[in-house]
């Protein structure tokens, strides 16, 4: 008979808890961005696939996305306790324990892949598997607190769901899917450094050398101009290959105009500087204003380019502008 | 029995009980929907291919 008191033995089945705590391990949010991506890219692609079998495609990429969410929350539980953005994060509060968040993601990444696999084919499947790996490994583990690169090389992880939607319909990876990745690949940082530029003294705290901390404001507004025009020009790539008709031109046309005046503005100001400079707090915080109209408008705009994607094959608007390529 | 001499085991309060059997029905019905969904898939490849010769 030992000394300890009942009452102080704590284990899994002590914890408090909820089903809610496992879903937010899962980034819900991330996971509708997936989803959304992911299904544009299942319903742009040549060809047809069951529509349930599509659903459950579909199911399965929010699942994997959930999984690697899980990895990702399981692993930062130190850095996230720190930033004020994810310091409410179930492993943080603890009552989700790191151990149970790593086969939670386990769990979900064998379950996500057998679906995929058996709804569509092994090339999606394997895709999916890669992109749990790419995030829950190498962006989290290796990028993310050791190079500025994290979220550039790290994007390639939110770029793959298109091309894993397209996938599962056409079994092949085509210059259109590709140019779908590399369209979310170029966005990424433009988008994560928008907000890293206001959000900077979070990432310090925690040591992440995010871009504005590790090459300061300055450096970052100009990448973010360089990765904008790189965005922007991708993003009409789909108009020369067929591939996105009127709507999709509209979309990419105008939103990409405005994608460039809106970094245009973030070069120009003085955003991420709030640190270093508290006798201009008026103009510093105008500076970060364009930050933010940046990162809530990159997110809008993302969103616009796959939705006409969506109203063009999904709904049949869509209007050829040239004969379709590959 | 006195405080010390307690047996070792997780004595719960009403509230992890809660969530224990909150968890215990989502991994339950989590494991059934799975498991119609593999059930479901396969029949509808299955047939698929069937019809597609």
């Amino acid at each position: 008979m030992t000394e300890k008191s009942a009452e102080t033995i704590t284990g899994g089945a002590a914890s408090a808890a909820s089903p809610a705590d496992y879903l937010a391990l899962m980034k819900p949010r991330v996971m509708a961005l997936v989803v959304f991506t992911g299904l544009a890219g299942l319903v742009a692609a040549p060809g047809a696939l069951n529509p349930f079998a599509a659903a459950i495609a579909i199911l399965a990429l929010a699942l994997g996305a959930g999984a690697a969410g899980a990895f990702n929350m399981a692993y930062d539980g130190d850095i996230d306790a720190v930033m004020r953005r994810t310091r409410l994060r179930p492993v943080v509060r603890g009552v989700v324990p790191r151990a149970e968040a790593y086969t939670f993601g386990g769990v979900f990444t064998l379950a996500s892949v057998t679906l995929m696999a058996l709804a569509s084919n092994y090339l999606a499947a394997g895709l999916l598997a890669f992109s749990i790996f790419f995030y829950a490994v190498i962006y989290t583990v290796w990028l993310k607190r050791s190079t500025p690169q994290n979220i550039v090389i790290g994007g390639a992880a939110g770029a793959f769901p298109p091309m894993i939607g397209w996938a599962a319909v056409t079994g092949d990876i085509s210059l259109n899917s590709v140019i779908l990745f590399a369209i979310i690949f170029l966005w990424t940082p433009p988008h994560s450094w928008a907000l890293a530029l206001y959000k900077s003294g979070d990432y310090a705290a925690a040591n992440i050398p995010m871009m504005p901390v590790a090459k300061g404001a300055a450096s970052t507004r100009r990448q973010i101009m360089a990765y904008a025009v790189g965005y922007v020009a991708i993003s009409l790539a789909p108009l020369a290959t067929g591939l996105g008709g009127l709507v999709y031109a509209v979309a990419a046309g105008l939103g990409g105009l405005l994608f460039l005046v809106l970094s245009w503005r973030v070069l120009n100001s003085r955003a991420g500087e709030a640190g270093t400079d508290e006798d201009g707090l008026y103009e510093v915080r105008a500076g970060d204003r364009a930050a933010r109209d940046l990162f809530a408008f990159s997110i809008a705009h993302l969103a616009l380019l796959f939705a006409a994607l969506l109203a063009e094959y999904g709904a049949g608007l869509h209007i050829a502008l040239q004969t379709p390529g590959s | 029995m006195s405080e010390d001499n307690r047996p070792e085991t997780v004595k719960l309060t009403p509230e992890e009980e809660k969530a224990r059997k909150r968890r215990n029905v989502a991994i339950f019905w989590s494991l059934i929907g799975f498991i119609v969904l593999i059930f479901v898939t396969t029949v509808v490849r299955l047939s698929g291919n069937v019809a597609g010769g």
